[in-house]
C-alpha cells in the first residue's frame, strides 16, 4: 500500500515537470484560428472560471483554468489524452463570468472535438451517434412509450428522414470519426 | 406571423421519459389561446453531438430551423437544451456569413438552405412575453396562496448572457414572476442559478448526483414545499433521480418537482389527472391535497 503511494507521488512529481519535448509551440496559434477559440491568448489565469464551475467543485481533475493554460503552453498531447475534458456540463457560467471574455466552454468543446478527430470518442458518444443515425432521436424511444402517447391523446411523434441524416453524417465528417471508432 | 401560433419542438427527452411536461404544457397553452402546430419532420436538436463534432451540431440544428422556415412559423421549445442549441445556432447563422455558408454547404447535400426567417422561443418566453402576465392572471381560477415554492430555471434558457439576452442569468426573475402569478410564494435559496449537472451524467454519474443533492438540500433548508422546473432534463435530475440521491447520501428529501405548466394548470383549476401529476416519481398528492 505504502509502496503504491510512493509510486503515485513519484508519478505526480513527474507530471509537474514539463519537458520541452512535451510542448507544441504552434498549438496556441492553431487553436486561436478556430472559431470560438480566438481569444485563448487573452486568458490571464485569474481562475474565475474554475472557482465558479459546478463540475470543478465536485471533481479533483476538471480545472478549466488549467486547460486554458495548457493550451497556451502547447501541451496538446496531455490535453488530448485528458479524460477530464469530457466532464463539462455546458452550463456556460465560465463564459458569462470570464473578465477577459475568453469563451472558456467553447475552447473546452473545441478540445473535445479535436480529441474526437485525432484520438477517438468515449463509448457513450458512439452509442449516442448511432441511435441518432438510426432513429433521428438521441434516445431509443420504446414502443410502449409510443403506445402510451396514443392512450394519453398526444399526437404521434414526427419522424426524421433517415437518409438525410446519413448524408449529413458523411458531409460533416462525423461518419469518419465514427468509423474509426468502430474498427 | 401571428404571435399565438408556434411550431412545437419536443426534442428527445420529453417523448423518451417526461411526457407529463408535454401533456401539461399543451393543456395550459390551449387554455391561453396559444395554437401549436406539430413539427412535420424532426431530428435531435444537435446538442448531444456538439462535444464530438461541432459542424454536425450546427447542421442538425439548422435542419430543424429550415423545417420551421418552410412552415413559416416560429419555434416554441419546452426543453432548455434544445432551446439553447436552436436559438444559438439560429442567431449565429443569421449573423455570421462564413458559418452560414459552411452550414448551407452541408445542407445542400439534402436540398435545404438556411434563410434566417424565423425565431426560436422557450415556453417561458411565450408565456412571459407573448401571452403576458395579465392574460395568465385572468385564467387563474384557484390562486395557490398557501404554497411556498422554489424555482430552478436551468442554464440554457438564460446563459450565455450574450447569446440569450433574456432575463438576468445571475438573478433570473421570469420564472419567479410566473410562479407568483399563480398566487404561490417563490422563495430564494442558496445557489439558485446552479446547473443541474445532467449533461455530465453521460460520462460521470457521480458529480451530477452530488450537485442535485446540494440543490435539494438548499431548497429544503428554506422550507419550500416543491421545486418548479421548465426543462425535462433538469426535471429528471431532481424528480427521477431523487430516490437514488436519497439512498446514496442517506437523506430524506421527498420534495415534489413540478413542471411549471403543471403548477399553472392547478391554478387554472385543472385536475391532477389532466396535468399528469401521477407521472411524477416523487409523490405530489399531499401537496395538491392542501389546495
Amino acid at each position: 500500500m505504502s509502496k503504491n503511494k510512493e509510486t503515485q507521488e513519484k508519478e505526480i512529481g513527474k507530471e509537474m515537470v514539463l519537458k520541452v519535448s512535451d510542448i507544441d509551440p504552434k498549438f496556441k496559434y492553431e487553436m486561436s484560428k478556430i472559431s470560438g477559440a480566438e481569444k485563448v491568448m487573452l486568458c490571464f489565469q485569474c481562475g474565475t472560471c474554475t472557482a465558479d464551475c459546478p463540475i470543478a467543485r465536485f471533481d479533483d481533475f476538471y480545472r478549466p483554468r488549467k486547460l486554458i493554460r495548457m493550451t497556451q503552453l502547447g501541451l496538446k498531447e496531455k490535453l488530448l489524452s485528458n479524460d477530464a475534458i469530457w466532464l463539462c456540463s455546458t452550463c456556460s457560467t465560465c463564459i458569462d463570468h470570464c473578465p477577459q471574455d475568453v469563451g472558456i466552454a467553447s475552447i473546452v468543446r473545441i478540445l473535445q472535438n479535436l480529441t474526437a478527430k485525432e484520438r477517438g470518442i468515449p463509448t457513450v458518444y458512439e452509442e449516442l451517434a448511432s441511435i441518432i443515425l438510426k432513429t433521428g432521436y438521441a434516445y431509443m424511444i420504446p414502443e410502449s412509450r409510443l403506445k402510451k402517447r396514443e392512450e394519453e391523446g398526444l399526437p404521434s411523434l414526427p419522424k426524421a428522414k433517415l437518409e438525410n441524416l446519413a448524408k449529413l453524417f458523411d458531409a460533416t465528417g462525423l461518419s469518419k470519426i465514427f468509423e474509426k471508432e468502430m474498427t | 406571423m401571428p404571435e399565438s401560433k408556434y411550431l412545437i419542438f419536443l426534442g428527445c427527452v420529453i417523448p423518451y421519459r417526461v411526457s407529463s411536461y408535454e401533456i401539461s404544457a399543451r393543456k395550459v397553452l390551449d387554455k391561453l389561446g396559444v395554437e401549436l402546430v406539430e413539427m412535420p419532420e424532426f431530428n435531435c436538436c444537435g446538442f448531444p453531438l456538439d462535444p464530438i463534432n461541432h459542424d454536425m451540431m450546427l447542421t442538425l440544428a439548422a435542419q430543424n430551423l429550415c423545417l420551421a422556415e418552410q412552415q413559416n412559423l416560429n419555434i416554441m421549445v419546452l426543453c432548455n437544451g434544445c432551446f439553447g442549441t436552436l436559438n444559438h445556432v439560429n442567431k449565429e447563422l443569421k449573423e455570421d456569413k462564413k458559418i452560414r455558408e459552411e452550414v448551407n454547404g452541408y445542407l445542400k447535400e439534402i436540398g435545404m438552405q438556411f434563410k434566417g426567417t424565423i425565431t426560436v422561443k422557450h415556453l417561458i418566453h411565450v408565456l412571459a412575453q407573448d401571452v403576458g402576465f395579465e392574460k395568465i392572471k385572468e385564467t387563474v381560477k384557484k390562486p395557490l396562496n398557501q404554497l411556498r415554492l422554489a424555482q430552478h430555471i436551468g442554464c440554457h434558457v438564460v446563459r450565455p448572457r450574450k447569446v440569450v439576452g433574456f432575463d438576468d442569468p445571475e438573478n433570473p426573475l421570469t420564472l419567479k414572476n410566473l410562479i407568483a402569478v399563480t398566487g404561490a410564494k417563490c422563495l430564494d435559496y442558496m445557489d439558485e442559478t446552479e446547473c443541474c449537472g445532467n449533461p455530465t451524467s453521460s460520462v460521470n454519474s457521480e458529480i451530477p448526483l452530488q450537485l442535485a443533492r446540494e440543490k435539494l438540500d438548499h431548497i429544503r433548508a428554506v422550507g419550500a414545499q416543491a421545486l418548479i422546473t421548465v426543462c425535462p432534463f433538469c426535471h429528471m435530475m431532481y424528480d427521477l433521480q431523487q430516490t437514488r440521491i436519497e439512498r446514496k447520501f442517506n437523506e430524506k428529501f421527498r420534495i415534489p418537482v413540478l413542471h411549471y405548466p403543471q403548477l399553472l394548470g392547478l391554478a387554472m383549476d385543472m385536475s391532477s389527472d389532466e396535468l399528469a401529476l401521477k407521472d411524477l416519481r416523487v409523490d405530489a398528492s399531499e401537496l395538491v391535497s392542501v389546495l
